[in-house]
This record gives structure tokens, sequence and C-alpha cells, in this order.
């Protein structure tokens, strides 16, 4: 393992420390935690806060997603571990302005259950606090049998959205509303060509050979649906907007956003390459998206690899809250 | 069966030693089903566990219970944080009615069940916790049904937590909560809780 670290105990300290010191001017830390919040609280003053987090590895997430405009706070954990629910509601009582908290979960078992004693804790002393968990991995089917599809990459599209309409002052049902309305629409799929390697761990989550991918990973190198031989981008996009397409039914009369992801070690030469890959193929169906984003937003540590998600705005207002201007770190 | 503060302190200090000794292992089971955390995070939950008895010196049982399950929930993280930081937490809201130590892991058991939605046979701690209980109030705990408990995970196939994601292919191994919920209740044999 080669890492520019410290001690592999100490990576989320010190890289909170690292981005409270060098984006002061978006986000400030409460201490003794791990939450970090807007440093301009005044753009906070009568709206919803709005609360998201998970394990740290997955930079610019969710920290890089705090300030006016988008999240109120953002909780990280120990490296792909959510964090732990009495830092989750230290964030919420920092963020309530007496309008409630609401929270942005991605569906991992971890996630789930800590943000669910956080809402306990909060409800006990009479903060209101209401949530959704994304779940926009299609890879995994959805069954009574598991934990169900993951929440990944799309997760970003519900911060913007849900931050665009707190901040024009939607109440705390209306954002619950507006959640459960968007998220059917916001569908992922991801593509490895390596496994991320934990510091703590020392060595990759699993091992892929040199000329070998896999379709339909997660964000911390779960496995996908199929182990195959490296493809060029264009058949690479090919399968993977043919899963979105059978989900989503994509179609030219409706509007979409696109988000490019990398997972952390692709370059964005690769990134750029695959979005013209995925611009052609949605061509082909007469798709031209209403809005377009690529870049690194969800990263798995060092996984190479790259997702891509579909977005259908069903609704006109989502791509006003998607071009909504926000001060953050990484927007 | 009663539990005493006294025991309870020493089946707590067994509990970490365990963890201590095994964390490479737990982590390396984690890592052939999950994210490879499980002993990294366990050891660091027991740390504050035995730092925070240490140094709040509880005077009863419910005090005891009580800083083990806060310890636990915000130092563990994951999903083994909330899901024994409850069973301690029932354990402690129970403890000032009874010290019966069946019916205080069963109150466990069944927060357990309720915080992660597991049920017998879904591969995760719950199969550990729910023959172990059973066995306690019938006080037939040995340590063979406890390794018989944890060896029973090796073969189910996941339906909760990271593991689920892999179907099939977590069967054959050894669900990493189940082996540290095994250390638990030996290490509640060992410091004498049951005679």
């Amino acid at each position: 393992m080669k890492k520019i670290i410290n001690d592999p105990q100490d990576v989320v300290a010190e890289m909170i420390d690292g981005m409270v010191r060098a984006y002061p001017q978006f986000v400030k830390k409460i201490p003794e935690t791990f939450a970090m919040i807007r440093s301009d609280q005044a753009s906070m003053k009568d709206k919803v806060g709005i609360v998201s987090g998970g394990g740290s590895g997955h930079e610019p997430t969710h920290a890089g997603f705090v300030g006016k405009g988008m999240l109120s706070a953002a909780v990280a954990g120990q490296v792909f571990t959510s964090p732990t629910p009495d830092q989750i509601y230290a964030a919420i009582k920092a963020v309530n302005t007496g309008k409630g908290v609401f929270l942005v979960v991605k569906n991992y078992s971890g996630d789930v259950m800590n943000f669910d004693m956080a809402k306990d804790m909060a409800e006990m002393d009479d903060i209101p606090v209401k949530s959704i968990v994304v779940d926009d991995d299609i890879a995994v089917e959805n069954s009574l049998y598991t934990q169900g599809k993951r929440g990944v990459a799309g997760t970003i599209l519900m911060h913007k959205v849900l931050g665009a309409a707190a901040d024009q002052g939607a109440s705390l049902d209306d954002l619950e509303q507006l959640a459960q309305q968007v998220l059917p629409h916001i569908n992922t799929i991801a593509v490895a060509l390596s496994a991320a390697t934990v510091p703590e761990v020392g060595k990759p989550g699993f091992e892929l050979a040199e000329d070998e991918i896999e379709y339909g990973v997660g964000i911390h190198s779960e496995p996908g649906y199929r182990r195959e031989k490296i493809k060029p981008s264009k058949e690479l996009v090919a399968e993977l907007v043919a899963k979105l397409d059978n989900s989503l039914q994509l179609a030219k009369d409706k509007k979409y956003a696109i988000l490019v992801n990398g997972m952390g070690a692709t370059p964005l030469m690769e990134q750029y390459i695959f979005a013209h890959d995925v611009l052609n193929k949605l061509a082909e169906k007469s798709i031209e998206p209403a809005f377009v984003k690529v870049g690194n937003y969800m990263t798995s540590l060092d996984m190479a690899g790259i997702s891509l998600t579909v977005f259908e705005l069903a609704d006109n207002k989502w791509l006003n809250y998607l071009n909504y201007p926000v001060e953050t770190m990484a927007w | 069966m009663e539990l005493t503060l006294e025991k309870y302190l020493v089946w707590m200090k067994e509990f970490a030693q365990k963890i201590s000794e095994q964390k490479d292992y737990l982590s390396d089971l984690d890592s052939k089903i999950g994210d490879g955390d499980h002993g990294n995070n366990m050891a660091r939950g027991l740390t504050a566990v035995n730092e925070g008895l240490k140094a709040k010196q509880p005077a009863d049982l419910t005090t005891a219970l009580k800083v083990t399950a806060m310890a636990l929930i915000s130092k563990v993280g994951g999903t083994a944080g909330p899901l024994y930081g409850t069973a301690f937490l029932e354990m402690a809201k129970l403890s000032p009615k009874t010290t019966n130590l069946g019916q205080l892991l069963k109150a466990a058991t069944a927060g357990l069940k309720k915080r992660g939605g597991a049920q017998m046979g879904d591969k995760t701690m719950v199969d550990v916790w729910l023959p172990i209980t059973a066995a306690v109030k019938d006080k037939q705990l040995s340590a063979e049904k406890i390794k018989q408990a944890v060896e029973s995970t090796k073969p189910m196939e996941a339906k909760k937590g990271r593991a689920s994601y892999l179907g099939e292919r977590s069967i054959g191994h050894l669900d990493p909560g189940a082996v540290s919920s095994g250390y638990l209740f030996e290490a509640l044999l060992q410091a004498g809780v049951i005679k």
C-alpha cells in the first residue's frame, strides 16, 4: 500500500482538519466531532437544516457539498464506516433553527441504523426530523431478502435538489414530499477496473486481474453483477445505458440530467471520453440531456472505475433546483 | 444466575481482551463478505468501554451497562455500533427491575432484532444471540454451544447488511458479527457469571 498519509488511524481526523483549514469560508468543524457545518450560518436562518453523512473515503462527498444552497452539515464516519449517532445528533442540533432537520441517508445498513438512532435522540429533545434513504443503485435488485438497493452517486443530485428547495424556504413536510417524488427517478450504475484499498486494511477489497472489469460494483468495492475482460469505453457505455434504459425506460420526449462520476482513481480524461460516449448513445435515442455533470463527486478512495447516473426530470422545477447557485467546495 | 456489577466488570474485561487478540482475524473475516473493518471497530469500542468503566467507576450495574452502551454507540460505528449499543442499552433499561441474566439477554436480543430487522437464519449476530440466550435461560450454556451457534452462520446465505449483496457468494464464510458475539459469550463463561 502506497498512500500519502501519516498514521492510518488518523486519516479521517487529519483530512477534516485539512478541509476546514483550506476552506474556512465554507465549512467549520463542530468541536470534538467529525461533523462539519456551514461557516455562513446566517444563510441557514429560518430554513430547514439538511444533514447528510456517511463513511469517509467518498470525498468530496459529503463535506464538499456543505454551503449556502446545499447541505447545512455533513457528518463523516471512519473510512467506509457510518458515522455514529451521537455525532449525527450533534450536527442535527447545530443546524436546527426551529424549522426542523431533514436527513439524507444512503441505503447501507450501518448508515440507516445510525441515522435512525440519531433521529430517535432528536425526537426525544423535540427537534422535528424527517429523512430519505437514497437507493439509486440499480445493479442490486431490490428484494425482500436483501438489504435492498444501495445508495450511491445519485445521492449528490438528491443533496442538490433538496438544498435548493430548502434555501427557497421549503418546509420539512415539503422536503419529505419532494425527496420521495424525486427518489425513483434517480438511477445509477457503475463499473470498476480495480478495488479500493482502505488505509487500515492495507490491501484492496477484491482482486481484479489486469485485464478484468466488474459491472455493478458499489461505492465500497462491493461486488457487482458480472466480471469480464476490459472493453472499449463505447461498449462499457452500451452495457450501462442498456441497464438504465431497462430501469427508467429512456424516451426522447422526457427530460434528463446526467452525472458521470469518477470513483477516485479514474483520470478526468477517461471520464470525458466516457461522457462523450454516453451522450452519443443517448443521441441514438434522440435524447439530449438538459443537464450534464462530469467529475469526482462520490468516490471510493482509490478505486478505478466510473458510475453513470440518469435523473429523469419529471418536474420542470427539478432542473431549476439543479441549476440553483450554491457556495460549496465541490459542486 | 444474577449478573452483579463485580462479575459484569470482569466480563467486559475478558471480552475486550479477546477482541484485542482477535482483531485482525475479525477484520479478515469481514473483508471476505463485508468491508474489512469489524475487528478494528470493535477493538476501538471495547477500549472505550473499559476506559469509560474505569473512569466513571459505576456504582451499580445499570450505570455500568449504560456506560458500555454509550461507548459502543459512539466509538464503534458501522452496523456493529448501533447493534451492540442497542443490546446493552436494552439490558440497562431492564436492569433496575431484574438482574437475572437470562431476562437481560432476552431483552437485549429483542432490541437487536428490532434495530437490525434480522431474523434467525439471516447470517447475522442474531443467529448467535437467540440460541445462546435460550441456553443461558435453560442453564445449558457451554463453549460447545457457542461454537455451534457461531459455526451455524457459515453455510447460510446473508440476508442483511453488506454481505447480502453477495447473495450465494456469502455462503461458506462465517459472519464476523456472529464471531465477535461468540467471543462475548465465551467471555461470559470465563468471567464465571454462569456456574
